[in-house]
């Protein structure tokens, strides 16, 4: 009888853990980025790639950059003389000049403020974008990760211009499809591939960080939250077994 | 000294007194804590009532710090809570607290109404108590899809865009109701900012209502407990039940430690998963609420789901709506379908055993289904579960009258 109830509960609790098959079915897995929010240097670089090759066209609206200073050790000088290229001051948002209808007549789409991309897409996602995109048949870009982009490959003197190489592959309805098995770099660019993958890690990182800044910080105090209740649980605990000894 | 520290409470004696000439300050002490008298062997699932009270506590806290920063404009919401998130001193603490606590108020409320299912404390005396916790329940349901659209994400849009809709199943009436919710044609500014009134002050006020409620009903009969026995049939001399202890100090002094342990671990999803993995805040929700764009997968947050998975299990939209409203409706009606001469499920036999299991475990699957994608098979599943879900209910009215029952023992166990 016991048993019973015992092999129901654990049935139970292996429920969940089965039940993720659900989830499983839709959309090719991500590879890991290795982004780490905690990497300065990092951040640092991610910072300088973006403000270099991405803030022409794509805002970080809700992003100071005396925040940015803050939170990756540089000084205002440093900032504002390596990361600010318009007449904004210390203390405002990385905003641009370039208005955004004009910016849909020339890219058929305004390019979106990229301040919660690293909250809603996630770091897996936008490494997997910026190191997704190839020259298709039509000597155009695309990306394998968003497919038809309007978005140019802004990086490809770094990275060079890869072109995949297709395979054939049977669906479950017996059709068969041309899928990209791989990229082949036709022509190089200044960086070496294991070069390319940190700039596209860092870049990842930096707008995992602008998704939310507070989260350098959270985990830290976070730490000494979760002792200082483990110790008021531990007293707490003490104070209810003095009381309930009576108690029989 | 021992002269000084005498002065001093007699002095505190007379400040009482004096209240207690004008305020029953005492009286009620005494008849709600020290002198309400509680079963001694309350386990784990009986923290939960306390941590409920706790949760609301940290929401109301939360809230009214975030409301002094928070605008309810659907050109402004957006960008004022990334204001609290970022340039707010401790806004993104406020923040956390108050979406870790959405959730945990649903975790918490689960708990204590499955305490429930476990132990027969909906059975009478205490129907009354029963339903006026479903009705908290129900409030809770409102005030956090209220409190959802705030943010004025993607996710808050077109989720209240597919909950508003369901009104507009309703016969004749459906479409002048959906309008009258929204204060427009199509969800606005006008729509968010009452929300935003009825959020902040409606529903907690409603809320605030029902738990007295709730807490005086509980005084009236007091506690259950896990073995659904009656305390009071054991009294001795002095007529105290034999197997109660008063509620202050033991069970105050428990219920401390019951809310450290609790924080502890609100704490480690608030500092260090505060998204839950897309659960506690989904990630489309970090996009702002774009009307000509329609997100590919709509779905309510985690609490929600079990329901949506109802709504979505049958084909017919009024129909699904009638259904869905029915597997929350069926709830109220608990205490009478319970018919079991006994409380507790220790005493009720296998087949409640059996039949809470499957229960759960439909619940639990229909959440989990409710958050997924939608495949045909994953359809006929949800249909299954909807039937075993509504198949507890009925089973529960026909098995509980006849089912042979084990002895109650005379006192509580632990």
């Amino acid at each position: 009888m016991n048993k019973f109830a015992t092999y129901l509960f654990s049935a139970f609790l292996l429920l969940p853990a089965a039940s993720f098959s659900v989830f499983a079915a839709g959309g090719g897995a991500l590879e890991h980025s290795g982004v780490n929010v905690n990497d300065t240097a990092s951040l640092q670089r991610g910072a300088k790639w973006y403000v270099n090759y991405c803030l022409s066209c794509h805002t970080i609206s809700y992003m100071r950059y005396n925040r940015l200073a803050e939170d990756l050790d540089l000084s205002e000088d440093m900032v504002m003389q390596n990361l600010v290229f318009s007449n904004a001051k210390f203390g405002e948002t990385m905003d641009i000049a370039m208005d955004p209808e004009q910016a849909k007549k020339w890219f058929g789409k305004t390019p979106p403020d990229l301040s919660l991309i690293g909250r809603s897409r996630g770091a897996d996602w936008l490494y997997a974008y910026l190191r997704g995109f190839y020259q298709d048949e039509t000597g155009g870009w695309n990306n394998t990760h968003l497919p038809n982009a309007s978005m140019p490959h802004v990086l490809w003197r770094l990275q060079g211009i890869q072109t995949p190489m297709y395979r054939q592959e049977t669906d479950e309805a017996g059709y068969t499809h041309e899928v990209i098995d791989h990229f082949v770099v036709t022509t190089p660019g200044t960086q070496s591939a294991e070069e390319f993958d940190r700039t596209a890690r860092d870049i990842a990182a930096f707008l995992t960080y602008a998704g939310e800044p507070a989260q350098l910080k959270r985990k830290g105090i976070g730490i000494w939250v979760v002792i200082f209740l483990a110790f008021f649980t531990f007293i707490a605990y003490l104070l209810k077994a003095e009381y309930w000894r009576d108690v029989h | 000294m021992a002269n000084s520290k005498s002065r001093v409470s007699s002095g505190a004696n007379a400040l009482l007194n004096w209240f207690d000439d004008r305020l029953p300050v005492s009286k009620f002490w005494k008849a709600t804590m020290t002198g309400y008298i509680a079963p001694k062997n309350f386990n784990f699932w009986y923290y939960l009532g306390s941590l409920a009270l706790l949760v609301l506590v940290i929401q109301i806290f939360s809230g009214i710090l975030l409301a002094m920063h928070y605008k309810p404009s659907a050109t402004e919401a957006f960008a004022s809570v990334e204001y609290i998130m970022r340039d707010v001193e401790w806004g993104w603490l406020i923040r956390y607290m108050h979406t870790t606590g959405a959730s945990f108020f649903f975790i918490v409320i689960y708990l204590h109404m499955f305490r429930s299912l476990l132990y027969g404390s909906h059975k009478a005396p205490r129907e009354l108590l029963w339903v006026f916790g479903m009705f908290i329940y129900v409030a809770l349901m409102a005030e956090a899809f209220l409190g959802y659209i705030l943010p004025w994400g993607q996710m808050s849009y077109w989720g209240a865009q597919v909950i508003i809709n369901l009104f507009g199943a309703l016969p004749g009436i459906g479409e002048p109701l959906t309008q009258w919710i929204r204060g427009d044609y199509f969800i606005s500014d006008a729509t968010l900012n009452r929300f935003f009134a009825l959020h902040v002050i409606a529903v907690p006020l409603a809320l605030f209502g029902l738990i007295l409620l709730h807490l005086v009903a509980l005084r009236e009969n007091g506690s259950n407990n896990p073995d659904g026995i009656d305390i009071k049939k054991n009294k001795d001399a002095d007529g105290n039940p034999v197997d109660g202890i008063p509620f202050h100090p033991y069970y105050t002094i428990k219920d401390i430690f019951g809310v450290g342990f609790f924080l502890i671990l609100f704490s480690f999803i608030l500092f260090f998963w505060p998204e839950a993995g897309g659960l506690f805040l989904e990630h489309d929700n970090f996009i702002p609420a774009d009307p000509l764009v329609t997100p590919e997968h709509i779905k309510p947050v985690w609490y929600f789901t079990p329901f949506y998975a109802i709504l979505k299990a049958v084909p017919d939209k009024l129909l699904g709506v009638l259904t869905m409203g029915a597997s929350v409706g069926v709830l109220f009606l608990l205490p009478w379908l319970d018919r079991s001469p006994v409380r507790s499920i220790r005493y009720k036999g296998l087949w409640y055993k059996i039949l809470l299991g499957l229960f759960t475990i439909a619940f639990i699957r229909l959440g989990l289904l409710g958050m997924a994608e939608g495949t045909p098979a994953q359809t006929w599943e949800m249909r299954f579960w909807t039937l075993v879900y509504f198949m507890f209910f009925v089973l529960l009215f026909f098995i509980s009258p006849k089912a042979k029952t084990k002895p109650e023992p005379d006192r509580v166990t632990h």
